[in-house]
């Protein structure tokens, strides 16, 4: 799967009261994905076309030549229509970049909607390499080019599906700050949400960050957490900056008493 | 407050897990219909979930299990709130004998604005070629309109002068019917430049038509003119006009003046209709397109010109009957005012 780089989101409000927000896709990963329809297009109709047109030019070579102007028109006009129709707002070059076309209410596209932000792609690529709907999407608060405001759609990114694994923050460590269950539970009351998330959010990534960022990233949020609370310097000492924030993490976000890691240093839960 | 992630993924991810497997049963086939104790425990599901986000979303700011979270609740929030209507299934025969014609009516305006452009851009047309000769060079897009009118006529009345197209004629007919939808289509789509591109392009093809009639006018060319033109711009010109049309009413959605309601409401009123309406123009166009590849280019004497003449008046009197009484109801409640289309 190709990664994509963060940027705008839309938020849907649902009538229970739930709000969610939905990644938008922005105008380099769309053109990328564009490119690779154009890819898929360049196939069909170079498939397509001497298939068509021989198998009519055995009847008449005039009806064969006029198979093959209608077979250009019918890919280049109804591909991005029947393929985000059937793929239900997807291309298969939208497909290879995670992206997916929807409704801006979150909701299921209709036909209409699949037909005219195709069919407005006729101003969308003008004058050329569609640079008219690559600065719309840039000024778009959506990231919509011309056919989707008229259609009211959004091209979104398809979010990873899978849950945090918890087991390894600490990373099989014995967690030191647990042998302070005050302290620990000064920690939680003190610690935003925000904070906290922050905190899980660079352990759950360090292995994707380069050597460099992680150390300063993990010196910088320990040097903010032993601000919040100071733990004695048995607890931290000779601990990297890495661990320590792997650490705060565990006892943020894994309270209870059965906790894996506890039960296996052994050491009386918070 | 942070929320006990470890134990909260536990105790909910079996709920999670089965609202995918409903979602993915849902997404293979989106027409399925699902028993009632099955939507019960999808709703179920849905509000559960929801309300695991709302506690992620407050309690703790895990990106990650917030990320899942949310794209498991914005599918089954797609799947619970689209209504029913957009899987209607779609009738041809209803839809051309009805759905067109009353969508066309619904949105006459525009249609005869674009027909004043279109004969604003004709008289300026005109008057460029009658009063500047070079103008034609700059106004005819087509090499074979280029030359002298009566020198094309004497070629083309020639005996064999109707198998100049022998053997291409399918080729030119589908030439004609893409060329041409296209031409409709950016008329609609350019409706997005609030209607200033569509205005642009029929006043374009307005001068285009009107220097061509007036060179030919002039020439003493009226009989070939009207024969050659008539069986096929029948259709083709108020095909166009109808592209034109739906870029006015896409205009006119987009600029909303006067009306007291959200863009994004006027654009969703109007999108059925731009749909149907360019749908009738592609379908109006593929009909031109036979009738000027296979019709219009025999002349007299292979087709005589009153021939011609007539049965273009005719196919103009039953387009126009067409319009105006095709899926008219008998008596009863008036039809309805808002997007009826695909």
């Amino acid at each position: 799967m190709i990664a994509i780089p963060h940027g705008k989101t839309v938020e849907i409000h649902t009538p229970e009261g739930v709000t969610f927000a939905l990644p938008l896709a922005g105008p380099v990963v769309r053109f990328l994905a564009w490119i690779a329809d154009l890819g898929c297009i360049l196939v069909l109709f170079f498939t397509l076309q001497p298939l068509m047109a021989g198998l009519f030019a055995m009847l008449d070579p005039d009806l064969g030549a006029a198979v093959s102007v209608l077979t250009y028109f019918a890919i280049t006009v109804g591909y991005g229509i029947a393929t985000e129709w059937w793929l239900r707002g997807q291309t298969p070059g939208k497909r290879l970049f995670s992206l997916r076309v929807l409704d801006l209410q979150g909701l299921r596209l209709r036909f209409s909607q699949v037909v005219i932000r195709n069919l407005l792609r006729a101003v969308d690529s003008l004058p050329l390499a569609y640079l008219v709907g690559g600065l719309a999407c840039f000024g778009s608060r959506h990231g919509q080019r011309l056919g989707d405001l008229a259609a009211n759609t959004i091209v979104a990114r398809r979010t990873a599906l899978t849950l945090p694994d918890l087991e390894g923050i600490t990373g099989g460590q014995f967690n030191s700050l647990r042998a302070y269950p005050r302290l620990t539970a000064r920690l939680r009351q003190r610690v935003a949400p925000e904070e906290a998330g922050l905190a899980l959010s660079a352990v759950m990534r360090r292995s994707r960050l380069n050597p460099e960022a992680r150390v300063a990233l993990f010196a910088e949020l320990a040097a903010h957490f032993k601000t919040i609370v100071t733990f004695p310097p048995a607890a931290c000492e000779d601990i990297p900056d890495e661990q320590y924030v792997r650490n705060v993490v565990d006892v943020l976000f894994r309270r209870s008493s059965g906790s894996l890691n506890d039960r296996r240093s052994g050491t009386p839960s918070a | 407050m942070i929320i006990d992630l470890d134990r909260f993924i536990a105790t909910e991810r079996p709920y999670w897990e089965d609202l995918e497997a409903c979602l993915q049963t849902l997404e293979a086939d989106p027409d399925r219909r699902m028993a009632y104790d099955e939507v019960l425990r999808f709703d179920y599901l849905y509000r559960r979930t929801a309300s695991g986000l709302a506690q992620i979303a407050t309690y703790a700011t895990d990106p990650q299990m917030r990320a899942y979270l949310e794209n498991v609740v914005a599918r089954a929030y797609s799947a619970i709130y689209t209504t029913r209507g957009g899987g209607r299934r779609f009738r041809p025969w209803s839809w051309l004998r009805g759905t067109f014609p009353r969508v066309f009516r619904r949105h006459l305006a525009p249609f005869l604005v674009s027909a004043v452009i279109l004969m604003a851009g004709g008289v300026f047309g005109a008057l460029a070629v009658g009063l500047d000769g070079e103008a034609k060079a700059v106004l005819m897009p087509f090499a074979h309109l280029q030359g002298d009118p009566s020198e094309r006529v004497t070629r083309e009345e020639q005996a064999d002068g109707h198998k100049r197209l022998d053997g291409h004629m399918a080729q030119f007919s589908s030439q004609l019917m893409t060329h041409n939808t296209k031409v409709a289509i950016l008329a609609m789509a350019l409706g997005m430049t609030w209607g200033i591109g569509t205005v642009l392009l029929v006043f374009y093809n307005g001068a285009i038509l009107g220097a061509v009639l007036l060179d030919y006018i002039q020439a003493g060319e009226r009989l070939f003119l009207t024969g050659w033109l008539l069986p096929h711009g029948a259709f083709e010109i108020p095909a166009i006009l109808i592209g034109s049309q739906a870029g006015l009413v896409l205009a006119g959605a987009l600029i909303g003046r006067g009306r007291p309601v959200a863009l994004r409401a006027r654009l969703m009123a109007v999108r059925g209709d731009l749909v149907t309406l360019i749908a009738g123009c592609g379908l109006m166009l593929v009909w031109a397109g036979l009738v000027e590849a296979f019709f219009s280019q025999y002349h007299a004497p292979v087709l005589p010109y009153s021939f011609k003449i007539g049965f273009g008046v005719l196919e103009l009197m039953l387009l126009a009957l067409f319009f105006s009484l095709a899926g008219r109801e008998p008596a009863g409640p008036a039809t309805p005012k808002h997007s009826e289309g695909l």
